[in-house]
Parts: C-alpha cells; structure tokens; sequence
C-alpha cells in the first residue's frame, strides 16, 4: 500500500519536462515506501500515445483521463478526477509539480481528499512509513522540514530540483473513464494571450539571464537577448529585478524574487542586479550563479560562484561572443 | 457588493531570518510585520471594485494572534470598512487555516473573496484555493488583473509563457498576484478614520494541524564565490571555468 501517484502535465498534448521529474521522484518515494509509481495524464483526445513514454521515468503504469474538453486546463474537472483516481487507488503519496497548473491544482486535491499539502517541496522521502518533505519557507531564506500525518500525502514539487533516472518501469496505459460536463463549471478559460513567441517562461528555463537597474534603459535588453541565444534560446530565458519590473521596462513574468518568481536553473546570470534581499530570495538556491556588476561590493557577489567586476557595456557582449565561439566549437 | 478579503500578518521582506533556540520558529527579535504583500494588492482590488460599484463593504479578515490586529488595523487605513480577527494560531497545515476561514467566510454576504497568491512567510500558494473549493465556488488562482461584469468577473491569469484569460461565474474566490492593483498608501485621514471602524474579535475554530514542522534550516550556504576578473578581458575565464569547472555550458 504504498504506491505513490503522479500527476502528469501536459500541454497542448505534449507531456511537459518537470513531469518526467515528478515521476523519477514519484519512483524513487515508491521504493521506498514498498510500493509502485502510477503517473495519471488529464487531457484531450489522443493522450495516451504522448504519455506512453512515462515507463521509462519510472512509471509502473500510466492512467489516461482523456475527453475533448480536457485538452486545456480545466480546474475544476482535472481536480476531481486526480481526487478521485488517488481516493479509489489507496495511494500513499500524490505528487504534482510546482508549476502554474500543479499550484493550482494541488490545493484543490489536497481539500477535496482532505489532507494537507506541502508545496514547492526540494525534497521528499520516507522515514517510517510516513512522508517526509524540505520545502522553501520566507521565499527561500529558510527551509522547513516537514512530517506528513495524513494519508496521502500530497506534496508538489520545485521544477528542475529532482533528477529524472532512467528505470525502465512498465508504463503500461490504462484508460480512466471520465464522466465530464462543462456547462456546469463556473470558471473557463476563453482565451491565451502568449508572451512574445516562442520565448521559454524563467520558471521553466535551465538557463536564465537576467537583468538589473544596470542596463540603464530598456532597449539594452537586446544585449541580454544576444546572450540569451548564445546560451540556447530552447533552454534559456530572461528574467529581470524587480526594479525594472516597476519601471515598466519588462512585464512582470520575468521578476525574480520574493514578489515575482522562484527560479532554480541549472545557471543564473545575474546582468546589473545589486542583489537585494528581496531579489536573492528568488533564485539562491540556483545551481550556479554568475555576476556581472560594476561595484565590487554588491551584495550579489556574496550569492555568486563566479563574478566579474566591469561595466555590463563591455563585459555582457564580450561574454556572448565568448559563448558563441564556444557552442561554435571554435 | 460586498468583499471580504483574506490577508495574513507576516515578517517584513527585508527580514534577514535566524532560527530560534527550539528549531521551529524564527527569532522574533527585531523583526518588523507587515500585511503579506500579495494581500495588500488583494487588498487594493477590493477598495477599487467598491469603489467603481458605488456601494458595498470591504472586510478584511485574519487568522492569527492578537497581535494581527495591527495588520487589520493598517488595511482599514487603507479603506476597507471593517475587520475580523479570528484568534487562533495559523500553522504549517494549510487547510486547517482553511477550514477556519471557510467556516467564517460560509457566512459573509460576499460574492467576491479575494486572498493573496500566497503568504510571504509560508509561500504555500495553497490557502485561497483550498477555502473555495471547500466552499464550493469557482477559483482563480495568480490573478494581476480582473474586471467585474454583472454575475460574472473576466480575470487575467499568470501562467507560464502568457495570460489566460478565465471568465468566472460569482460567488467566487480569486488570489491575486501583482499586475493591476498596485497598492495605495494609508493616508493620514485614513489611518485616524481606521481607528474608529469596527475590528471584531472571536476565537477561531482551527482544527488540529496535521503537518509536524520537524526543523526550520538555514539554507545551506552557498560555496565561496570568486571573482574571476575585471572588464571584458575576464568573459573567456569565465566561460572556461563554466565549461569545465561547473560544467555547465
Ligand atoms: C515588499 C518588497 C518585495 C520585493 N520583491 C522583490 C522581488 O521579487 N524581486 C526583486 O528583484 N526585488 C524585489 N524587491 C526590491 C528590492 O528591494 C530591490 O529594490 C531591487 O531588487 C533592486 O533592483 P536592481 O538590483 O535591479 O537595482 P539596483 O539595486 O539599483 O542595482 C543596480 C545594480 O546595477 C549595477 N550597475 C549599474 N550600472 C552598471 C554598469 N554599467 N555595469 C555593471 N553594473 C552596473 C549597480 O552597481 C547596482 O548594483 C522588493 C522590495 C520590497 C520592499
Ligand atoms: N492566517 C491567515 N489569515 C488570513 N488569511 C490567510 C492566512 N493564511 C493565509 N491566508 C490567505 O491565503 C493566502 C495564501 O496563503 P498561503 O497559502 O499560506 O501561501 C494569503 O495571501 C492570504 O490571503
């Protein structure tokens, strides 16, 4: 009894990257709760040809709820079905990750089931039978350790902080029936406004640049930009201060820090950023931190694995002719 | 249309955090508290949305110790009309905290509750939509802009390369994010009017929490940093120390 339930994401049909970590995560609390990963995908028609994959992430099986109308996110819908799939398979643990559908739709599972939740959880483990989970707390600048005491345990986990191993489960599909009915929701979504096209949001992005009251002026973000696709613009976004954020010179999508987004990429390039408490909160726990400022006592630095001291003018295009020369094999 | 809006006493943003002596908790010393700043912008949606309507009531509502009446006093300042304190202790069991102000929330003549996206000291992104659904009302959740329409509010939702645009039937719960309402000062006259508005107190019916906070921990802390250089001559350093060293180019 102790199989473990991951919500799988998908967009437009297509299984998102954070899934095969909730699954990978799923597994590994799985094993050592003495039980099985089951992934779940709620979507649209055609689904289960896009998860078939999950077996190889660790997923024991994979559940399909597919219906026309689920293509999209459907609150209200996708929070039932997950309840009641977890409800009906005695689960230990539901994950979800934490992404603007997980955060959304976790809390509602977590009420409908009953339970608590633990969100935006860096780690989760078993100790005893039961779940135990480390999760940010004072936008990073603590971590709380946390014992679940309920069945099951519905935690959401960071993207991009679990790893994906390769376990070669089963992942035999199987089909959920759903019993669907839109007219009766009361919130639908009727339109999505995308952000400039094909750009990949900070939250997402392995890679973020991102910059600062340094840059002076908003058309200088082309040099960030520059840098931006050197980098890879498949894996790489831009992210901004909050102070440029206010200024009006960058949507609020791209704030990093205590009132904007929480990022971990695997590199962070901090461009004009003095590195404020309320900034660092945002994108401390990064994996590796650069910084480009032209005093040498930002407080940035102290946060930095490696800094250069330098007017961004100078340094940033530099650097991008660097990493071209690089990718180029030059 | 009457509004009540949820907010939440937490440290200040600019709060350096150390761990008290029981592990548990932060040391308390010299931290100042705010209303949480995501609350506030609820906060503000609310006063505009009374405001444009020409009639209705904001009320403002917290769980927590009675030292929270001073963030209930500060968004009465702002301009909501009255204040609820539900006494009682808010834990690390998000739906406990909940089902205390659902049970309240059941009985307000309200078809807007507004919350902040999530609390500045928990960042758990949770409670907003745990109380709606509880309550069985359509939520939306990371709301920076939203307009009212007779039964219905059309609300700009933040998600993950872009907007979405949700319409929502009322009675509804919406969390709100920064974007449209950024928040106005207490002015004088509001701050000494806040004073003479109605700031009820009761006992909170929280049931026992059933998340043990087993340890609050600094982060690690990060490996010394280096300066690799000064001006452009130190981009190729650079990129060879993240090539081979952090291995991540
Ligand atoms: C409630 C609250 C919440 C907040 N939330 C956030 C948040 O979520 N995110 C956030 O970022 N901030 C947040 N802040 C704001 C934060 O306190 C800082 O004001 C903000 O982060 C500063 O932005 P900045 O680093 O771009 O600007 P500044 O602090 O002005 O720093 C600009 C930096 O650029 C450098 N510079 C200037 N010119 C050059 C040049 N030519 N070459 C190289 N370097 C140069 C300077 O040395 C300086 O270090 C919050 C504040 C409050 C009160
Ligand atoms: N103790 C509380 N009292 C009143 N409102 C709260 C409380 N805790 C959380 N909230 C509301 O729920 C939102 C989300 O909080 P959280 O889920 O804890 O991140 C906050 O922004 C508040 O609007």
């Amino acid at each position: 009894m102790g199989d473990v339930l991951a919500f799988a994401e998908q967009r437009d049909g297509v299984v998102r990257g954070v899934t095969h970590e909730v699954v990978s995560a799923g597994a590994g609390l799985a094993q050592s709760l003495g039980g099985e990963c089951h992934a779940l995908a709620v979507g649209g028609d055609g689904l289960a040809e896009a998860v078939s994959g999950l077996g190889g992430a660790g997923a024991a099986r994979v559940k399909v709820a597919a219906h026309g109308s689920l293509a999209g996110y459907a609150a209200e819908a996708y929070a039932r079905i997950v309840a009641d799939t977890a409800r009906d398979g005695g689960y230990a643990a539901v994950l979800f990750p934490a992404t603007a559908v997980g955060k959304d739709l976790a809390p509602r599972v977590a009420a409908l089931l009953d339970v608590p939740l633990a969100s935006d959880a860096t780690e989760v483990s078993a100790d005893g039978g039961a779940v135990v989970v480390k999760r940010p707390v004072y936008a990073g600048k603590a971590f709380a350790r946390l014992r679940m005491e309920a069945s099951p345990a519905v935690v959401s986990l960071r993207p991009n902080v679990f790893p994906v191993e390769e376990r070669g489960a089963a992942g035999a599909v199987e089909t959920v029936a759903v019993d669907v009915d839109p007219s009766s929701w009361g919130a639908r979504v009727v339109e999505f406004r995308s952000a400039a096209a094909g750009s990949l949001d900070v939250s997402e992005a392995s890679v973020v640049v991102a910059g600062g009251r340094g840059m002076k002026d908003p058309e200088h973000w082309t040099l960030l930009e520059a840098l931006r696709d050197a980098l890879g613009a498949d894996v790489a976004a831009l992210g901004a201060s909050r102070a440029v954020v206010d200024a009006g010179w960058r949507p609020h999508g791209e704030q990093v820090g205590q009132t904007g987004k929480t990022v971990s990429p695997k590199l962070y390039v901090a461009v004009g950023i003095s590195g404020a408490i309320q900034h660092l909160a945002g994108m401390r726990t990064s994996g590796t931190i650069v910084a480009v400022n032209k005093d040498p006592d930002a407080p940035i630095f102290g946060v930095a694995d490696y800094g250069i001291v330098g007017d961004l003018f100078e340094v940033v295009p530099r650097l991008t002719d660097e990493v071209r020369a690089l990718k180029s094999g030059a | 249309m009457n509004i009540t809006v949820c907010i939440k006493r937490t440290p200040d943003t600019e709060t350096r955090v150390r761990i008290a002596e029981d592990g548990v908790s932060i040391d308390s010393g010299g931290v100042k508290y705010i209303v949480s700043p995501y609350d506030e912008f609820a906060v503000e949606a609310a006063l505009r949305m009374r405001d444009a309507a020409g009639e209705g009531a904001v009320t403002v509502v917290t769980l927590g110790e009675a030292s929270a009446a001073e963030q209930l006093r500060s968004a009465l300042a702002m301009g909501a009309d009255k204040a609820l304190l539900l006494e009682g202790q808010a834990g690390m069991d998000g739906l406990a905290t909940a089902r205390a102000l659902a049970t309240e929330i059941q009985g307000h003549d309200a078809p807007l509750v507004l919350f902040g996206v999530k609390a500045a000291d928990d960042d758990a992104q949770q409670v907003g939509p745990m109380v709606a659904t509880l309550l069985e009302r359509p939520c939306v959740t990371a709301v920076g802009e939203f307009e009212l329409n007779g039964t219905t509010a059309r609300c700009h939702r933040e998600v993950e390369g872009g907007t979405e645009v949700v319409d929502v039937d009322l009675p509804a719960v919406l969390t709100i994010t920064k974007g449209a309402f950024e928040p106005r000062y207490a002015s004088l006259k509001g701050i000494m009017a806040a004073k003479r508005k109605p700031l009820e107190q009761k006992a909170a019916d929280v049931p026992a929490s059933r998340v043990t906070l087993e340890a609050l921990e600094l982060p690690p802390a990060r490996p010394d940093g280096r300066i690799v250089g000064e001006g452009p001559e130190a981009a190729a350093e650079l990129v060879r120390l993240l090539r081979e060293e952090a291995k991540v180019l």
